[in-house]
């Protein structure tokens, strides 16, 4: 059995890409793909934690429930933050996010 | 840790998952780019299997590589962002030394118990199956409210898309 600090160190590491990712990159859809590595790290950890877990039978499934409510909220945030990219790009040609000035003060 | 079938599944999955990370956080060509997406969360969904989560893997198989992935294809093609942006990075060297921190630190979270305590070696032997969730999914002591603020999520999030990306030049009426 592989112990459980593995999994926190692989999903670390996933999550350190996903900051890089979402910090260095221009590209607002390169930009999304880095926040959907960030949501998996996070349901690494979640899913390993609650295997790990010796939790009594109340609390049995809520790591693995969670994990399925991340996956449903990563599925409306990756349709909706596409198709905001396509309308600023449709309004301004650009998939740059410094470039969409619209709402600066 | 010996070597058996669980060990060799671990690094192939963490080769994949990072390598995966990687090839999405580096690359030129988006739809590579998205290729990269799909090898990583493919890594996860193995993740999912180790950490006898199967429900979870299919899960993440069907929404992130068959659903997110296509939708991440479809952007990359309608913006064109293929071709017209030279520069791939802005600000590269304060990010990764921002994220190389970040990861240390969490690194040295994970590996030194410094709150007390120890991480375990080994997960129990029994483990809720996906007949459990499923029940647990329905039951009004579970979770069977944020069950439906979920539908109500998508509901909102696919006419939220809509009526975002709706082009309103190219409408008839």
């Amino acid at each position: 059995m592989v112990p459980l600090w593995m999994y926190l160190a692989v999903a670390a590491a996933l999550f350190s890409l996903g900051v890089f990712g979402v910090l260095a990159r221009r590209n607002a859809v390169a930009i999304l793909m880095s926040v959907e590595l960030m949501l998996n790290a996070v349901n690494i950890n979640l899913v390993a934690f609650w295997r790990y877990s010796e939790t009594s039978t109340d609390l049995l499934l809520n790591g693995y429930a969670f994990t399925a409510f991340v996956l449903i909220v990563a599925a409306a945030e990756a349709a909706v933050g596409l198709a905001i990219i396509i309308t600023v790009y449709r309004n301004r040609r650009s998939v740059i996010p410094e470039e969409a000035v619209a709402l600066k003060g | 840790m010996e070597l058996n079938a669980i060990t060799i599944g671990f690094v192939v999955f963490t080769i994949f998952t990072l390598g995966g990370g990687f090839g999405v956080v580096t690359t030129r060509n988006l739809f590579q780019g998205t290729i990269w997406l799909m090898v990583s969360l493919f890594g996860v969904a193995g993740y999912f299997i180790l950490l006898s989560a199967p429900f979870l893997a299919a899960v993440q198989i069907l929404v992130y590589i068959g659903a997110i992935a296509i939708l991440i294809t479809f952007a990359v093609m309608l913006t064109r962002s293929v071709t017209r942006i030279k520069e791939r990075y802005i600000r590269i060297v304060p990010s990764f030394i921002g994220s190389l921190l970040l990861f240390l630190i969490l690194l040295f979270g994970v590996t030194v118990p410094i709150f007390g305590g120890h991480l375990p070696e080994s997960a129990p032997q029994y483990v809720a199956s996906t007949r459990d969730l499923g029940i647990a999914l329905v039951d009004e002591n579970g979770y069977v409210v944020p069950f439906l603020l979920a539908s109500v999520l998508l509901t909102a999030a696919m006419i939220g898309a809509i009526v975002i990306a709706r082009d309103e030049k190219a409408k008839g009426g």
